[in-house]
Parts: C-alpha cells; structure tokens; sequence
C-alpha cells in the first residue's frame, strides 16, 4: 500500500458562519488576507515537503472561489512542488477536465510537470463538483461525456510523436496537437479518476485506470470498487484488478496519545462541518439525473455533505468509515478494518491536514503516521494482490 | 399516437430523429405555441380560449416533456431548425406564433430564418438577446438563486401559483427535473441570448407584440424595450398581476390581449 499526504490548502480564518450564505462560490474575497495567504501557502508547501521527507507520497487537488481549498489552479501548486521535492510521486487529483475550454492545455501542464519531476507525476481527472459549475461558467448537462472526451483527446496528446494530429469529437476541436514538451513517463503518466457512484467506477473499470473514492465509507467504497471490478472484467483485463487500481481518501490523524489523536482528529472534522454551501450550488441542472434531481426537489435525498455532517464527531466519523484516528495500533486496526470490508485497496490518500490543525500538529500527525503505522500497512497489503476478497470470499 | 390533455388532442411525430409530443386543439388557421423553460406545463386555461375559432399546436420542445432529446441537439438555433420541418410536415405554409420565455427565442430563431411563414407574432416575455452592458447579466441568473427569490422572481403571487414539489407526482417531479436540465443545456453559455439575433431581427416583417407580465423579475421593462426596437414597427403591452408567466397568473387576460393582436 502507498500513502499519500493531502491537504486541500484551506483557508479557515473566515467571519462567523452565521454571517455568509456560503463558503463557496459567493463567499467575496476580501475574507482573505493576501499576507496571511501566502504565509498558508509556505506552510502547506513545507508539510509536503515534510511528508516526502517521512516517505509519503504527495497528493493535492483544485477547487474554484472556494475557502476551502485556496488552490484553483493545482499545476501551478505542482510546479512548485516539483522543483522543492526530489522522490515522492505527485498527484494530481484532480484536474476537473469537464470544466475546462482546452484540454490541450492539460496535456502541455502535466507534461511539464512530468518532466520537471523527472517521471514523478500521477495525473487525476475528475468531473468538477456541482458547485463548481458556476465559477467555471460550465455547463452542468454533459459533464461526463465532456469529461471521458477530454481525457481521450489528451491522451492522444501525450503519446503522439511524429508531428501534429487533430482532434474533431463532440466536444473539442484542435486542428493541430503537437506538445512540447512530452512526458518523462511513457506512454503517460498513470491516470487517476475519483467517483462517488458506483456507475462512474465501472466506466472507469472498463479503462483500467486508477479509481480513487472520497469518504465514501464502508457500503459506499465496497459498492464502488465492486462496479470497478465489474467493469474491469468486462472490459476483458488481464486477471482481476489489483490493489494497486484502488484507492481510498479519508481524513486521517494519527497521534502518540490517543489524547493527541483524538485533538488533531477534531481539528480535522472542519473539512466536514465548514462545508456550509447553499441548495442551489449543490444541485445544478442536469449535473445527477432527474429520477435523484426529483428525490431533491421533495427534500427525500441526502447529499454527501448532508450525511457527513450528520457524522460531524470523531467517533461517528471513524464508525462510518471516513475518519482514520487514534494511537498507531488503533490507527491500523481501522484501516484493515475497512480495507477487509471493502475488498482492500491499494492507496491510502491521507487528508493528514484541514481548516485549523497548526503546523505542529499536522507534522506530529504525518510523522506518527508515516514512522508507526505505514510500514505496518506497506507490509501487510502488497500492491500486486487481487482486491475483491472481503469476508473471505472472491466477489464474482 | 392520440391521447387528449385537457380539450386538447395529444400526437407524436419524428423530426430528424427526434421523437416529440404535441398537442392540437380547435380548427381553423395554424397557430404555433412555443412553451417556455417550465415546459408545457398547465397552460390549457390560457390555450383553450386561443383554439375558438383556430387550429392550435403547442409542442413539448426536444428534452421538454416526453419529447426525446438526442445527443446532437445542444442549442436554440437547433430548435429553430426542428421547427422549421415540424411546419412543412404538418403543412403549415403560414402561421401566427406565440412564444413564452424561452419559446419567444425560440420563435425569433425561426422567423428570422422564414419571415415570410409568419404571419404575425407574440413573445411573452421572450429571452434571446443581450440588451445592456456587459458586466451585468441582462437577466438574473436563474440557476444559482436561492428558490424562495427565484419564485418572487417568476411569479406576482408565488403564494398561490408557485409549484410545491411535496405536493407533486414522482413523475411530475421527473419532468420538471429534465426540463429544466434541458433549459440549462440550452441557454447556459451565453446566457439566454444568441449573440447573433439582434442582427437578424431585422428581417423580421410581420406584425410583432411584446407582452410583458408588470411583476416579472427576470425579463425587465427596460430589457423588453431594447429588444422591441430590435423589430421593425414592434409594439409592447404590459399585463398586470402577473410576473414571468402571464399564461399562468393571467390566462383570460393575457389570451385576450393576443386575440385582438391577432385578429386586428
């Protein structure tokens, strides 16, 4: 198993919650102080560094006119963290390529990016989150078939060698493709897809890609990564997916004293109860299908957030599968607790850091991590393994 | 396909591929009626006046409905074009046509593609051009408003005339859920205008009325007035006690104020 350290470079030092409509999309920007931004940007980039130093992998993501993730444009963050760290893999995840006018563009940053690391990228796509539809002015309707078109189109970017070729599909048009420079890693860097569906992971079975799922706890990551091997085995694969396809993000502290555990895993809950964003950004038109958009409209669905708040303590959050906390020994006993549950997986992606956990913590949680926990988990769950084998049983 | 909705016939027909409703009610000279983004919807206390004495076709636009919305259908103009073939497949060489909203972008697209099919025309507080300066949305954004301001909006008395999804049939709650889905697709970027019309209008000849509700929160007095003067010889009628949807809060008054248009 590898473990990556993610934080979404949040920006928590916000006005009273009572006192904005939502912390997305419409929350103005003079909240932010630039000086006390660029001192978080420093911080966030050292307990990266911190991270590859403990031997983690890297991981970050990208959100849009949001305080909870000051990121909106994660190539440059990489760029960055290319250059300061010598050995760790880089995640991207990910790039919200429905969201996006050129996916031509995508294809130049990461292949920059993979030659500044010298090979050390791991490029993720997403869809883009419903709230999102707006500060990127995207259409809501045909995000996926956007998406799967952009991914294809950049694909072909990266591996084509031998002068432009062209590009006319629903979506995207390009008369001439020819990047410099090219990826380090050949024939591209892996790709990675998050989901939160289970209809998602077989679309992305099928392609054999990297499936990474957030939060989704116990029934949710089994029913996901089962639709992923579902697709994989109809795509005709070689064996069954391995581990290494596979990966889980929760938030996760891991403390010396359960006491230390138990502070830091608080501090941690603010990615989940900050989340304070109003109906009309959560459910855009077209973005879920109109059987789920008409469980909305009668208030009968509970999204995501909804259902995460609803678990909004530490004790919830480790029962429903979405929090790793506690000592080293407990630590591990819960990540195999849900890895035999939903059939393993083979990347574990840490959100070691959010909303107001200091520098100190978020380092002493890393390094408990990485020195206590990982090599338990590096041992016990090798990446080649067949997943799909809970409660004893090989899913069919 | 029959089937009646209220007095009204229900009927289906292929256009390019694309499988759509309509409903025909009363005889007599064709006259089109193009429903806005809520869809057809209870429109029947305003179209049955209209059907005395004319033959009246009010389709479920593609994605509207239980018309079917293929993959390749992403636009107004699109519609315009299924339009432009509905017409000659129901042979209906000459028209008048009401467009609502939506359905009034609808209806430009496709006069100014065959002016001379149309015989005289009323957009109910129509969308389709951009009007004022360009960092301000000519209409608010419907798709990112609390629903409580988008209902005070859209409505004179929300109270009464709003939908209440807990009131309402799984399968009700379905199509309002793809219709407005299809409204997104169609009018999210630019938002609800071509930036082409406004220089196309120009062609349009017949005899055109703007009908605006005096409480509709998203298409303005002042943005009516700008569109009109797009349209050689356009006048404009203001209804009271209704907002977006004068068909809905005002049926007899709105039906009546389009009769003497039509019949002047």
């Amino acid at each position: 198993m590898r473990a990556w350290h993610f934080s979404e470079t949040a920006y928590p030092y916000l006005p009273p919650e009572d006192s904005y409509e939502s912390i997305r999309v419409t929350l103005p920007n003079r909240n932010y102080d630039p000086k006390v931004g660029a001192a978080l940007y420093d911080r966030y980039l050292d307990e990266w560094c911190i991270a590859e130093d403990e031997g983690l992998d890297i991981m970050l993501n990208e959100h849009h006119q949001t305080a909870t993730c000051v990121d909106p444009a994660a190539p440059l963050m990489l760029a960055a963290l290319a250059r300061v760290t010598k050995k760790s893999r880089l995640l991207i995840l990910g790039n919200p390529v429905a969201n996006r006018r050129q996916p031509v563009r995508i294809a130049e940053e990461m292949a920059m990016i993979d030659i500044l690391s010298k090979g050390r990228l791991e490029v993720g796509f997403v869809r883009g989150v419903p709230y999102e539809v707006s500060p990127a002015n995207s259409n809501p309707v045909r995000m996926n078939e956007r998406m799967y078109e952009a991914i294809d189109l950049i694909a072909r970017a990266w591996t084509s060698h031998d002068g432009p070729v062209s590009w006319e599909g629903r979506f995207f048009h390009h008369r001439n493709i020819n990047i410099w420079p090219r990826p380090w890693q050949q024939p591209h860097p892996p790709i990675w897809i998050s989901t939160t569906s289970p209809g998602g992971a077989r679309q992305v079975g099928q392609r054999g890609w990297v499936q990474a799922t957030f939060l989704t706890g116990y029934e949710g990551t089994r029913a996901i990564y089962d639709a992923y091997r579902k697709g994989w085995r109809e795509a005709g694969l070689a064996g069954d997916a391995p581990m290494n396809r596979l990966a889980y993000a929760a938030l996760v502290y891991c403390g010396e004293t359960e006491a230390k555990a138990r502070a830091g895993a608080e501090k941690l809950l603010w990615y989940i109860t900050a989340n304070k964003v109003p109906a009309q950004f959560q459910y855009p038109p077209g973005y879920m299908p109109p059987a789920a958009m008409a469980a909305v409209m009668r208030g009968t669905a509970l999204d995501q957030h909804a259902a995460h708040r609803g678990n909004a303590t530490v004790d919830k959050a480790i029962d429903a599968g979405i929090m790793i906390a506690g000592t080293p020994d407990q630590c591990y006993r819960q990540i195999k607790k849900l890895y035999d549950y939903v059939g393993g997986f083979g990347h574990l992606l840490n959100m070691g850091q959010a909303g107001f956990l200091e520098h100190d913590d978020a380092v002493h949680g890393i390094r408990m991590f990485a020195r206590e926990v990982y090599p338990r988990l590096k041992a016990d769950f090798p990446d080649m393994a067949a997943s799909g084998n809970y409660d004893g049983k090989m899913v069919a | 396909m029959g089937g009646t909705a209220g007095g009204a016939e229900r009927k289906t027909i292929a256009i390019a591929g694309v499988e759509m409703e309509y409903f025909e009610r009363g005889e007599g000279k064709p006259l089109l009626y193009l429903h806005g983004g809520g869809g057809l919807g209870p429109d029947a206390a305003f179209l049955d006046p209209l059907a005395r004495g004319r033959r009246v076709i009010s389709p479920s636009h593609p994605g509207f409905g239980a018309s079917a919305l293929p993959d390749w259908i992403d636009s107004v103009e699109d519609l315009a074009h299924i339009y432009l073939e509905f017409m000659d497949r129901l042979g209906l060489a000459k028209i008048d046509m009401i467009g609502c909203s939506l359905g009034g972008w609808i209806a430009n697209e496709i006069a100014t593609k065959t002016p001379e099919r149309v015989r005289r025309l009323a957009l109910v507080a129509p969308a389709g051009v951009k009007t004022g300066p360009p960092d301000k949305l000519d209409i608010p954004d419907m798709f990112t408003l609390p629903p409580d301001k988008l209902q005070s909006l859209l409505f004179h008395d929300a109270e009464t005339f709003a939908p209440r999804p807990a009131a309402m049939s799984d399968e009700a709650l379905r199509t309002m859920a793809r219709n407005r889905e299809t409204l997104a697709l169609l009018v999210w970027e630019p938002y609800l205008h071509n930036p082409k019309l406004p220089h196309r209008l120009h062609r349009l000849n017949m005899p055109a009325l703007f009908i605006r509700g005096a409480s509709d929160g998203l298409i303005s007095g002042a943005y009516i007035e700008r569109y009109a003067k797009l349209i050689p010889g356009a006048r404009i009628v203001t209804i009271p006690g209704a907002g977006h949807m004068p068909q809905i809060e005002q049926p007899a008054a709105l039906a009546k104020t389009i009769l003497d248009f039509l019949d002047a």
